[in-house]
């Protein structure tokens, strides 16, 4: 087909249940594209000598390739394709901001709609899933090498998957008692079903990668340990675990969650389907949460599900500076979220049994640009007010988990506790120690964190052959 | 996965289960607790060690039916499995010699305290022991705590056993008889705990107290368990579960420990009517 015929077929939008329908259940929102609108949109891919899509890509994927693989109609050859460097295609074709990266520096992205990469990526992991049994790579001779990955997040399931292909014997540690870290106890049900990272993770156990669960390193055995025990590198994707508060008076009373906390009750411990599973969560008739970000979108749309009337962001700079994806911001304001913009809590007022029931704020206005470059807010006096709320969610981020720090002599981290670690290798001050994700960067995305994860498999692989 | 090695009912609805888990015994210390999740639907339940086998790798754990996850818990027999064992966390008890230690412990709070007494005595400490519970039916562990301890106390909060009376009280008389006292650590119901703090307070005596609020990972990440020590949030799962009792904010603890009890309700009647048609 000729460019300019390709030129003019228009993005295909992805199905989606309605505002209506969704608020009340936890399945996905989009629903898939089926064959034929994979097809149709794979067709707009103009198939660049050069491919600029690719500069945007943290895990390489060759992405022209696939989708020519897509438009042949060969859905299978496309998943082998992404599998090549990407062991997680279906988290990240459903959480990648595709928008910031791949498709942002899209060729056809300057002048029309680009490409909608992710849509496709997610398209041939799940008719890959869909048909059944899923094809192992080719894995390299054993080369009788020991990688030990603490933490079973993004990093980490990209590091194991990678070396287990070179050859290497790899085993997971994971403290929580399901493999997948923020994908499993952080991104709802409704944005990445669970069935899928499980999925990801069987593959990886396919490839041989070993995983242990309720494996608290750090406590149950230090990274020393791990060395004396024979393994000759410790990979650290032990993320942004440690949930940051407001320290504002009343924080601790009854009905006010970390996003971690509310989250993980409801994602991990599947609480919206209390009692039928043990972990209980409350319903809130008004649940406000606290920040901009993509969690804070989740949290709501959480709130919202449980049966909140009124679920609330409450936001202290403006819309323009959410760091939040658009398609969640959308997705929220289409589900009636009610946005609070430069608003931000004081303290929080509550009954006598102490359960918080209203929230003191001020209104804010933007001010000058602060280190973010984002203008700063600024309170504006005697603007407070009281917001009706027996629900609080705070989203204001996370820090650094500090249980394998703490326990790892020698290991320098930042003035934030995160591990100090060369960005291109995840190398860290400590020999045969690497780095990479979260615990690096401070709170990012998944596909940062698989990028991380990719680059530092290649830098232990170089590590371990001078053994 | 952890299988159940031995089960015992101590008491009406108190019941000791042993596992054995390696990893978790050769790495425990006193002080230290561990998760447990009974199937796939359970919740994360917080258990107190209250024995360490390091030859045999077995722990055990004592347990209260105090809602449906422990009231389903009790109805496991050996060679049944519990899905996970998660440990050990939380920060080791601060073991030394600090003299003359009192170690009180009210109702199940008796079996934490078991391991952090006899550590105690372990390391030189004259060991002052004092054991209660509502009724004689209640207590256990009585000859366990007798031999780890150079004198053993008990009380009964209904005069079925020992003294009549809190476990407070007669620490209070030996502070009141001026008695020699270096080091207190108390565990136990929240309300027993605050007496002790509120009994040693003016003498000035370091009193820890072990606390129990809900938990989820246990390891830092959901923030649930946050109590108000001197003042400042500290997650009781990684910055505990000790704390220093005179500045452990006890009535914030109350309420937060009863968060649930509506939800803790509508499980536990479900549970039981569940039971019921089986």
């Amino acid at each position: 087909m000729e460019a300019k015929e390709r030129l003019k077929i228009p993005r295909q939008r992805m199905p989606e249940q309605t505002p209506e329908q969704r608020k009340s259940n936890f399945f996905e929102v989009p629903l898939g594209y089926t064959p034929e609108l994979a097809q149709k949109e794979a067709l707009r891919c103009l198939q660049c000598k050069r491919p600029t899509c690719m500069d945007g890509c943290p895990v390489e994927i060759d992405i022209p390739g696939f989708i020519k693989l897509i438009e042949d109609e060969d859905f299978i050859g496309a998943a082998k394709k992404i599998k090549e460097t990407n062991s997680l295609p279906a988290v990240c074709g459903r959480v990648c901001p595709q928008e910031d990266q791949c498709e942002k520096t899209c060729v056809l992205a300057k002048k029309f709609d680009p490409v909608a990469i992710g849509n496709l990526e997610r398209f041939v992991a799940d008719y890959e899933k869909d048909e059944g049994e899923i094809e192992i790579p080719k894995i390299e001779k054993k080369t009788g090498k020991k990688v030990a990955v603490v933490g079973s997040g993004p990093a980490g399931l990209t590091v194991a998957g990678d070396l287990v292909k070179m050859g290497h014997e790899v085993t997971v540690f994971e403290l929580l008692h399901k493999a997948g870290g923020v994908l499993v106890y952080g991104i709802p049900e409704f944005r990445l079903p669970k069935a899928m990272v499980e999925a990801e993770v069987d593959y990886l156990r396919k490839l041989g990668v070993k995983i242990k669960l309720s494996w608290p390193v750090g406590a149950s055995q230090t990274v020393d340990e791990l060395f004396e025990e024979g393994y000759q590198v410790v990979f650290l994707g032990t993320g942004a675990g440690l949930p940051n508060f407001m320290h504002i008076p009343g924080e601790n009373l009854c009905g006010i969650y970390s996003a971690n906390e509310y989250l993980t009750r409801s994602n991990l411990m599947k609480a919206y389907a209390f009692p039928d599973h043990d972990t209980p969560i409350f319903s809130g008739k008004n649940v406000a949460v606290l920040g901009g970000g993509n969690t804070a979108m989740d949290a709501v749309r959480i709130g919202l599900r449980l049966g909140a009337k009124n679920a609330y962001i409450v936001y202290r700079r403006s819309r323009a500076e959410m760091p939040a994806r658009e398609v969640e911001i959308h997705h929220a304001e289409e589900e009636g979220i009610k946005f609070h913009f430069l608003t931000t809590p004081i303290k929080y007022i509550s009954n006598e049994d102490g359960w918080v029931t209203g929230m003191e704020c001020l209104r804010m206005e933007l001010g000058e640009p602060d280190a973010s470059g984002r203008r700063r807010p600024v309170p504006i006096k005697g603007s407070n007010f009281i917001m009706e709320v027996d629900t609080v969610v705070v989203a204001i981020g996370n820090s650094s988990h500090p249980l394998v720090p703490r326990t790892t002599p020698g290991l320098e981290v930042n003035k934030w506790g995160n591990i100090i670690a060369d960005l291109e290798t995840g190398q860290t001050s400590r020999k045969g120690v690497f780095a990479g994700g979260d615990i690096v960067t401070g709170g990012a995305t998944v596909i940062l964190a698989a990028g991380a994860g990719k680059k530092s498999a290649r830098a232990i692989d170089a590590y371990l052959k001078t053994l | 996965m952890s299988k159940i090695l031995e089960k015992e009912s101590l008491g009406p609805k108190i019941n000791l289960i042993k596992l054995k888990v390696p990893h978790i015994v050769r790495k425990a210390k006193p002080g230290q607790f561990v998760i447990l999740r009974i199937h796939e639907r359970g919740e994360r339940i917080p258990m107190s060690i209250a024995d360490l086998d390091l030859e045999n790798d077995i722990l055990t754990i004592i347990f209260q039916e105090v809602g449906k996850s422990t009231a389903e818990l009790a109805t496991f027999k050996p060679g049944e499995t519990l899905s996970d064992v998660i440990g050990p966390l939380g920060k080791p008890t601060p073991i030394k010699n600090y003299g003359t230690s009192v170690c009180v412990g009210g109702g199940i709070g008796i079996a934490p305290l078991h391991p952090i007494a006899k550590a105690l005595k372990g390391c030189g400490n004259k060991v002052i022991s004092i054991i209660g519970a509502r009724s004689k039916e209640l207590l256990f562990m009585e000859e366990e705590m007798r031999k780890i301890s150079d004198e053993l106390l008990i009380t009964t909060d209904d005069g079925s056993y020992g003294t009549r009376g809190l476990v407070s009280e007669p620490l209070a008389e030996m502070l009141k008889n001026k008695k020699k006292i270096d080091f207190v650590m108390a565990i136990g119901p929240v309300p027993m705990m605050k007496a002790v703090c509120y009994v040693t307070k003016p003498y000035r005596i370091k009193t820890m107290v072990s606390l129990n609020p809900i938990m989820i990972d246990g390891t830092g990440m959901c923030g649930v368990c946050r109590v108000s020590v001197g003042g400042e949030t500290k997650f009781a799962c990684v910055d505990g579960p000790d704390f220093d009792g005179h500045k452990v904010d006890f009535d914030e603890l109350s309420i937060r420990l009863k968060m649930y009890l509506k939800e803790e309700k509508i499980a536990m009647e479900r549970y039981l009517s569940l039971m019921g048609k089986q």
